[in-house]
């Protein structure tokens, strides 16, 4: 009876095909990346002083009341103390900018902010101290389920999201899912695949030797795939963050993650 | 160059206490060339020094072979209160400290 109706089940899904999956029905029960690494990495993410990561939550927390710009402000001025105005934000994005019906991830957001609030120039992305920022920000959220909105002004970039993810591409000819969704848990070379979910983000990561951003991991796999890396930060990237966030649903905040 | 240390605030005289050390460095090999073929000079932190009370108790001397953001952890005897001194440098002269102090009780 439960082969059956699994039967049945795999049918339809079959029929409507992956474009037509409930749009707003995440995975059941996402599992977060650092499920599927070694104990010794999941040792190195717990420990709050050997994480490698929270040296950039370090230096982010400098820069968060580190005055800037022609305004001469800080975030401080604004927020205040971030561990009660931040906890919770780092969930919600990547988010629709009100003012602009732009898409902006929290790297975008705090490049808003310097320029809309502090009179600053923008931080490059993958630049040390965004990245900082990013992971301190982020940090204050650490625990609080990732709960992004996928509404009527968010309805088109997440529906270019999920098109992205299910489009195959580069001279592997393989789409996001054929990885992360087919053959989890199986071996790529030396690596356990896992879901690709972007919850510890910024994370350290051991083959970079440094803390990096969830656009740098996209490209990797732009490059894996043999791909054309779209530029961190481009529309093709915030809207493929959008997408994977509603799929990480639930899942709890873990910046500054450790992977291998 | 920024860096996190960890040492308890306070101990039992004769406790085996542990300290940490942790700094973001990109401990640079020598080996790497950058985007246009030069090489990328070598730059690691070559030597780190901590005090306790003015005694050194640890001495690390590092090389290429050092991962990036060193962490570093050793064990110390709470003899005294008093402050635990760390100073490092590394290969383009840029120096590093930092201190904490210990409460030391009978």
């Amino acid at each position: 009876m439960g082969i059956r109706c699994h039967a049945v089940a795999l049918l339809f899904v079959l029929a409507l095909g992956p474009g037509a999956i409930a749009a707003d029905q995440a995975a059941p029960a996402p599992r977060s990346g650092i499920a599927f690494a070694s104990a010794d990495i999941r040792a190195l993410q717990l420990d709050d002083f050997a994480n490698p990561g929270m040296l950039w939550v370090a230096r982010g927390g400098k820069l968060w009341s580190a005055a800037t710009g022609r305004s001469n402000r800080s975030c401080v001025n604004c927020h205040g103390d971030a561990a009660s105005s931040m906890k919770g934000v780092a969930a919600r994005y990547p988010g629709v900018d009100a003012a602009t019906s732009e898409l902006l991830n929290l790297e975008g957001r705090i490049n808003r902010c310097r320029k809309d609030q502090q009179a600053a120039e923008p931080l490059a992305y993958e630049s040390e101290d965004l990245l900082a920022l990013t992971a301190y920000v982020a940090h204050q959220s650490r625990g609080q389920p990732l709960q992004v909105s996928v509404d009527a002004v968010a309805r088109p970039y997440f529906a270019r999201g999920r098109e992205i993810y299910y489009r195959r591409q580069g001279q592997m000819n393989l789409a996001c899912t054929h990885c992360h969704e087919q053959n989890v848990g199986r071996k790529l070379l030396a690596d356990t695949i896992s879901e690709g979910h972007g919850n510890a983000y910024p994370i350290y990561r051991l083959e970079w030797q440094s803390a990096g951003s969830l656009h740098r991991r996209l490209r990797a796999c732009y490059f894996g795939v043999r791909a054309e890396m779209p530029a961190a930060g481009s529309a093709e990237l915030l809207d493929l963050e959008l997408y994977l966030a509603w799929r990480a649903s639930g899942l709890p905040v873990e910046t500054p993650g450790v992977r291998r | 160059m920024l860096s996190r240390i960890q040492v308890p605030s306070a101990a039992r005289r004769g406790e085996i206490i542990p300290i940490r050390i942790a700094i973001q460095h990109p401990m640079e090999t020598g080996y790497r060339p950058d985007h246009f073929g030069r090489r990328i000079p070598k730059n690691v932190i070559n030597s780190l020094v901590c005090r306790y009370n003015g005694l050194e108790v640890f001495r690390a001397e590092m090389g290429s072979g050092i991962a990036a953001n060193p962490l570093l952890q050793f064990y110390v005897v709470a003899a005294d209160s008093g402050e635990f001194v760390f100073a490092w440098e590394d290969d383009s002269g840029q120096r590093g400290s930092e201190r904490a102090a210990i409460t030391v009780s009978d």
